[in-house]
């Protein structure tokens, strides 16, 4: 450790206050913070702070991801092989899945990254975490043959106009991630929709029907899969979004460590839960006799309320509000599935909804403390 | 006559090196000092020059905004020094201790509420009264709806004041019935609850018991849930040491400067209070063999959390009963972000073990981590008991809306208030430096 600490400090010289390189400092001190949390001792207010830091906070997301996104991969290659009709092993589909996989994530990271370091040199700030959970989350949100290509210019319009524009992390009103894919989804959208996208190769193969769930509900066809597999993932769907259970496994590392608000899982869960029943009272077509708890385990909704919704910046802020917003998030995201067959996957459109109206929740909710508080000097 | 109530939301920061309840009584100081910034917004005008004599309690400075506040020389002896920094701005006012005469005031068997106000100015201990809002020495126009003065401590390191007072509890007496003649009521105060209080049999008080981790020990909390400050109104909140000091005061006439320290910290070898004296040198209640490595550690007038930092040739401070000593920590951990790593540092996030191990913790100076732009939310709420929402109201100081500001409670908090989110906060935001602007645009503007 020491013979790092020391070499760090020998390349460091050029970037400090009078060196050559001085102007890429915040992409120095990126890496170094990386290896190292720095020296710092604090200056101005309390003389002594928490082991936790946004990095770490960061981190906890994307251990999270984890067991989604492995599965994501094994779900790639599983798809490809069963429809296929091809003999494969648990590596075979594992392989496929990495091969077509690792260089979607590596193209969201290169690119993303590269725009944040951009900005960090030129705003001379330290470069934000924030892409490193973002970087991760837009690949697995995709179709999985999306072409790199297109993965680039979305990565660059959410990062571009999704975040920097607003003044960086922390500062954006929808979330990044999901401003890829809405980006995606309307720039281009015969490779974000239809039944050639979902499974890899789809197109290049004759005989593959690889139409989600949501998809042919809304198409009105029947539907081959049972709970307990759209519950286990083994569905056609955006990369890490079908497995349920995997996602469940992230929620709770999320939720014991508090990284994610409770309160808008629980809030989106039974906003889903409640319309969803109310649907299947009615039962007018397809989509509406869908059984509610099946909506609860199918498409992005599970993946969305535990990552997506979650994002801190792009929600409501007050405890109240947070409740509110995820309820209506369950809400809308049946609403729109059921209501708007062109968008059969409805858990996009709601989240970027209520993360334009989060504000607006959060000033009633705040709102309503003022009123409280002048009420009591009246008294 | 007493009433219970409980301050929920908060945490307690167990540290190491808690003061033992030992009294040691100091050196005596060769040189005193005062630090003006020890009061928020004082702007001083000096009254003595250098090398002027000085008994104890005459007058060295007054308060630009208010002429008739003066604070007055803490010992007897001669000017030593007015250290000056940016701006001519006075850091600090060093007095050579010579001698032992004292400035004496006639006090009347009599005391109408006019003659207790004079005399309180007259004899500088009125600085030991500070109003809410802002936490500044108490403006002279303007009389509070009711006194505060809490022995329920709760901050990490801080003083038993059952302790720190029993010895003087006739003069604690006697400032209670003389400041409860000004406002003609009871003084409010608070104590702990399940603890057999000293201050159980003092008279001309409302004692209310609380229950609650730290920042209930927060007077301003406690003003929230007992008798909250609306806009136009102040109290007072006195420390527990300066009502005695006030007690002290009209029994003898002459002004006390008593200051009881507790010095904590995981750096003092043996943790104890010390008798000594507001403006005294540190230097006479601790000595360099006292605690280990002593350069590298900060020293701090206060506790952690909210203190001030001081050199360790320098000075104990104005109000605080706590003087704490911790390292620096100017180390590099390797990739000390990563989550349940370094679990010996206290954190209240999941994202550490340091839970599981409750026992007495040691703490340094370092940042643990880089200052961020707000990301997480619902975090500082956890640590701020009463019905004020402190990110939109931080939100709201650092863009300077002062209209906002009043509306979302500026006046019901000070910067202390703000510590423990200073300390919990995953941005690394300096919410009490914010608190601190704010309450001085605040006085600017509004006054």
């Amino acid at each position: 450790m020491n013979f790092i600490r020391n070499n760090l400090d020998k390349i460091k010289k050029p970037f400090e206050k009078g060196g050559k390189l001085e102007k890429f400092y915040p992409a120095f001190d990126a890496f170094e913070t990386f290896l190292f949390v720095p020296n710092h001792t604090t200056i101005k207010g309390s003389h002594i702070r928490d082991a936790v830091d946004l990095k770490r906070t960061m981190v906890t997301v994307i251990i999270a991801l984890i067991p989604a996104l492995i599965y994501g991969i094994y779900n790639t290659g599983y798809q490809y092989f069963i429809q296929s009709g091809l003999d494969f092993t648990f590596l075979d589909a594992f392989l496929h899945g990495s091969y077509k996989i690792l260089p979607m994530i590596a193209v969201s990271y290169a690119v993303g990254l590269a725009i944040e370091f951009g900005f960090a040199v030129y705003r001379g700030h330290q470069v934000n975490e924030g892409y490193l959970v973002t970087g991760l989350l837009i690949p697995m949100i995709m179709p999985v043959d999306m072409p790199l290509w297109m993965l680039a210019i979305s990565v660059i319009f959410a990062v571009l106009i999704g975040k920097e524009a607003f003044g960086g992390t922390g500062m954006n009103i929808l979330n990044p991630a999901l401003t890829a894919r809405a980006f995606a989804f309307f720039a281009y959208p015969t490779y974000m929709s239809g039944d050639k996208v979902w499974v890899s190769e789809a197109s290049n193969i004759d005989g593959i029907s690889g139409e989600t769930i949501l998809g042919s509900l809304a198409g009105g066809q029947n539907i081959d899969y049972s709970s307990v597999q759209m519950f286990w993932g083994s569905i056609p769907g955006s990369i890490a979004e079908t497995s349920t259970l995997f996602v469940l496994i992230g929620a709770v590392m999320l939720l014991y460590t508090g990284v994610a608000s409770w309160r808008i899982m629980l809030g989106s869960l039974v906003g889903a839960t409640l319309v969803g029943f109310l649907f299947n009272l009615w039962g007018a077509n397809e989509l509406m006799s869908f059984e509610w708890y099946n909506h609860l385990i199918v498409g992005g909704f599970a993946f969305g309320i535990v990552f997506m919704a979650t994002d801190p910046v792009s929600a409501a802020q007050t405890q109240r509000g947070k409740w509110i917003y995820g309820l209506l998030i369950g809400a809308l995201c049946i609403l729109i599935r059921v209501f708007n067959p062109a968008y059969p996957e409805g858990m996009m459109l709601a989240i970027l909804f209520m993360n334009v109206f989060a504000p607006l929740v959060d000033h009633y909710v705040v709102g309503a403390n003022i009123t409280r508080r002048l009420k009591r000097a009246k008294v | 006559m007493s009433k219970d109530i409980s301050i929920k939301n908060g945490a307690n920061l167990a540290l190491t090196g808690v003061a033992s309840k030992e009294i040691k009584i100091a050196k005596d100081s060769s040189t005193v000092a005062i630090y003006p910034d020890d009061f928020l917004s004082l702007i001083p005008r000096m009254i003595v020059r250098v090398g002027d004599r000085l008994k104890l309690g005459d007058p060295i400075f007054y308060d630009k905004n208010d002429e008739k506040i003066v604070i007055v020389s803490p010992a007897s002896g001669i000017i030593k020094s007015i250290d000056r920094g940016e701006k001519r701005k006075i850091l600090k006012v060093v007095i050579d201790v010579d001698g032992d005469e004292k400035v004496r005031h006639e006090i009347n068997q009599s005391l109408t509420k006019e003659k207790i106000l004079s005399l309180l100015l007259a004899s500088g201990s009125w600085p030991y009264i500070r109003q809410r809002p802002y936490n500044i020495i108490a403006r002279t126009d303007k009389m509070p709806k009711a006194i505060f003065v809490s022995t329920h401590s709760t901050a990490p390191y801080d003083v038993d004041y059952d302790f720190l007072i029993k010895e003087r509890l006739n003069d604690f007496q006697k400032g209670i019935n003389v400041m409860s003649k000004i406002i003609g009521k009871p003084i409010t105060l608070t104590s702990s609850t399940n603890k057999e209080s000293i201050f159980s049999n003092i008279n001309n008080v409302d004692i209310i018991n609380i229950n609650g981790k730290h920042p209930s020990g927060n007077v301003s909390f406690q003003i929230n849930k007992i008798n909250p400050i609306n806009m136009g109104e102040v109290i007072w909140v006195i420390n527990p040491e300066d009502i005695a000091n006030i007690g002290s005061f009209f029994n003898t006439g002459n002004f006390n400067p008593t200051r009881t320290v507790g010095v904590s910290g995981s750096s003092v070898k043996n943790p104890k209070y010390y008798k000594s004296q507001i403006g005294g040198k540190i230097s006479s209640i601790l000595s360099e063999s006292d605690i280990s490595n002593y350069k590298g550690n900060r020293y701090i007038n206060g506790d952690p959390l909210t203190g001030n930092k001081v050199d360790f040739d320098g000075y104990i401070g104005y109000y605080n009963n706590i003087f704490s000593v911790i390292e620096e920590g100017n180390q590099y951990r390797m990739f000390g972000w990563l989550p349940f790593k370094d679990n010996h540092i206290p954190s209240f996030s999941r994202t550490s073990f340091s839970w599981l191990f409750p026992k007495n913790k040691k703490v340094n100076t370092n940042l643990n981590g880089e200052e961020r732009a707000l990301v997480v939310t619902g975090e500082m709420e956890k640590f701020f008991p009463i019905d004020i929402y402190p990110m939109q109201l931080l939100k709201a100081c650092m863009i300077e809306d002062i209209e906002k500001m009043e509306l979302l409670g500026i006046y019901e908090i000070i910067p202390e208030d703000f510590g423990l989110i200073d300390y919990s906060n995953t941005s690394k935001i300096e919410a009490q430096e914010i608190i601190k602007d704010a309450i001085q645009l605040m006085l600017k503007e509004v006054g």
